[in-house]
């Protein structure tokens, strides 16, 4: 039903090429971990493949039954989490889930918050202020955030940073629930994250 | 190669028969002469400015890089133009009114237009990424092409106007150049254009040329 | 607060109240705007003092000082989410419509407060006149609709430069320049005189009302190549 289609995916930093010639193809039910060594690549690939950058050649395109689809259909079904990415530091987890979800399309009350507080290990503490949060809490908020749209591709860069045990047990349930219902890409270092993909992408330093 | 030589000869005949033919505005006096330049300038600069325009707006539906090549050279050569559509536009009126600036309505555009030429490239050296370079340069150009008709038909009501608006068209409609007048004026419009069209092409070649061989590099 | 909270009015204000929320609880870009205006007004006041100038300076002086504020102030709603970076999670979950309207919304509430603050000051610290109430406040609601549409754009521009520094108000300036024609125009002639009403300033409120409509409009259909990538 859905595919990713990237093809001849290339990025040049002025004259450092980071990425040459990357082409992949997935669809429901695939998982791909992109490994490499740092400075590989593997965050420019999972960025271009989200849509936060532009490749300098090759393109990207989300298919729905061999349709293309448009960059607000395609923004719909795609969630991100990287190290990079950051919340609203002035908001609270509550005022940051709620914004995230209107602009998502979906109105949550108290409850609803409540739910998914719970669902990501953060039950209760849904009204400090992110930048109270530890980085291990920030990265389930993330998680939180991420899944407001119930997306069918989902990328996660470094999936497990800064989790401890108990983070790592809620992760690795997101991602085979992802796997069954979607499409999940990962990139990382970790050999443990490795067996989170079925598929696995190399890339050259 | 044709048209370089007639080029060069219709540029000669401007310069020669500028000086000869007597002064194309009585009242003002031989100092109205500049205006076979000037004039000329002027509409190059704006010529220019919308050749960059058209090519920002390619660039942002196509993403060639080749139309960011044209949108950058064609600014370049616009940003020339209007350094010395001012400089004799200023020349004119030290010689007329005495003073070098007057914030006449006209003098104004031909300010803003330069101001948003140096803007273009102050952005396009602030912006890391060539495709973010020419996308945002790209937006800038396009944008900025608005205060245009502001400047055109709106601010000259608001601001009085010092320029003589008789020159070509008179108050109804007739056409007032006399022969002589128009013989020069028009070949000097036509090869300031036919100039800014051969320096472009030169450059955009150049410009391409240096862009494909780093690509090359890079492969 | 519309009913259907998340269509695209609703989004909007979502995008609005997020960064009025946030500008509330850190007051960065309220305290630079707000201060620099005050500064300038100070140092204007100061060196003028009580003397009587023309109108048409008057009306100048106070323009200056609107521009230079929100040069300081207007880019932060943009600049602040690169710095952040929190732009990145708005762009993989926002359309880029309602991030426009927001945060357009957003600078010109921010310059109401600054025009707010600054006009009444104005009159108090120096001999400026004002003879006709009600076409400066038009011309002040036009103004800040006319900065703000014209700036918003610019300021999501140079929120991806590297270098920021004077960038803002060196792209910001020519396109402003016609807007601050006609507002300094409008302006010195509701200081001059009295019985100037509307039909006086006609020009140039023709041309403030267009040019907000122009560079709103043209703001939002360009904001999403900005925007993207």
């Amino acid at each position: 039903m859905y595919r990713l289609d990237a093809q001849n995916v290339k990025k040049t930093f002025g004259p450092r090429i980071v990425l040459r010639d990357v082409s992949l193809s997935l669809g429901i039910g695939d998982s791909l971990a992109v490994t490499g060594p740092n400075g590989s690549g593997k965050t420019t690939l999972l960025r271009i493949l989200a849509g936060l950058t532009l490749p300098s050649r090759g393109t990207v395109d989300f298919f729905h039954e061999d349709r293309k689809l448009g960059r607000s259909e395609m923004r719909r079904l795609v969630s991100y989490i990287g190290p990079e990415l950051a919340l609203y530091d002035s908001l609270t987890a509550a005022e940051n889930l709620r914004f995230f979800a209107v602009l998502r399309g979906i109105t949550l009350d108290r409850g609803l918050i409540g739910k998914i507080m719970e669902m990501v290990g953060l039950g209760g503490r849904e009204d400090d202020f992110y930048h109270a949060y530890s980085s291990g809490m920030k990265q389930r908020l993330k998680y939180a955030v991420a899944l407001l749209n119930d997306p069918v591709f989902l990328l996660l860069d470094e999936p497990t940073a800064n989790l401890d045990k108990d983070g790592k047990i809620v992760v690795s349930g997101i991602i085979s629930r992802q796997k069954e219902r979607g499409v999940l890409i990962v990139a990382t270092n970790e050999k443990e994250e490795y067996g989170f993909a079925e598929k696995r992408y190399r890339l050259d330093g | 190669m044709i048209w370089k030589i007639l080029l060069f000869v219709l540029m000669v005949w401007v310069i020669v028969a500028a000086f000869i033919f007597p002064a194309p505005q009585q009242v003002i006096g031989e100092a109205s002469r500049i205006f076979y330049f000037h004039i000329p300038q002027a509409w190059v600069a704006v010529v220019a400015y919308i050749v960059s325009m058209v090519a920002s707006i390619r660039y942002l539906k196509s993403g060639a890089m080749v139309n960011d090549d044209r949108a950058r050279v064609a600014a370049a050569l616009g940003l020339m133009f209007s350094i010395l559509a001012m400089i004799t536009g200023s020349i004119f009126a030290k010689v007329t009114w005495h003073s070098f600036w007057n914030w006449d309505p006209r003098e104004t555009s031909i300010l803003i237009l330069l101001l948003i030429y140096g803007a273009y490239f102050a952005l396009r050296t602030a912006v890391i990424g060539d495709e973010r370079r020419a996308r945002l340069a790209a937006v800038y150009a396009v944008f900025a092409f608005l205060t245009v008709p502001f400047l055109l038909f709106v601010v000259p009501r608001v601001l009085p106007s010092l320029h003589p608006s008789d020159s070509i068209v008179d108050a109804s409609g007739r056409f007032t150049m006399s022969w002589q007048t128009a013989a020069v004026f028009f070949p000097s419009l036509i090869a300031f254009t036919g100039l800014f069209a051969w320096i472009y092409t030169i450059r955009l070649r150049l410009c391409t040329a240096e862009r494909l061989r780093n690509e090359e590099m890079e492969a | 607060m519309p009913k259907n909270g998340t269509g695209l009015t609703g989004k909007s204000f979502a995008v609005l109240r997020k960064d009025l929320l946030c500008e509330f609880r850190t007051r960065y870009a309220v305290n630079a705007i707000v201060l620099f205006g005050i500064t300038t007004l100070t140092v204007v006041s100061f060196s003028v003092g009580q003397q009587s100038l023309a109108p048409e300076v008057y009306s100048a002086i106070f323009w200056i000082i609107i521009f230079f504020s929100a040069m300081s102030g207007l880019a932060h709603v943009f600049i602040r989410e690169e710095e952040t970076k929190t732009a990145m999670v708005l762009r993989l979950t926002a359309d880029p419509t309602p991030v426009y309207l927001g945060k357009l919304g957003y600078n010109v509430l921010l310059l109401a407060l600054l025009e707010a603050i600054i006009a009444p000051l104005f009159f108090i610290l120096t001999d400026a006149r004002l003879e006709s109430p009600a076409l400066f406040i038009v011309v002040l609601i036009l103004g800040m609709i006319g900065l703000a549409g014209a700036t918003t754009l610019i300021a999501a521009i140079i929120s991806k430069a590297g270098v920021k520094g004077a960038l803002f108000a060196v792209l910001s300036f020519p396109i402003l320049l016609p807007l601050l024609i006609g507002l300094i125009n409008a302006t010195s002639k509701a200081f001059a005189t009295g019985e100037v009403y509307f039909s006086a300033a006609s020009s140039e409120l023709q041309l403030l009302v267009s040019y907000g409509v122009i560079m709103i409009t043209a703001s939002l259909l360009l904001f999403e190549y900005v925007w993207e990538g």
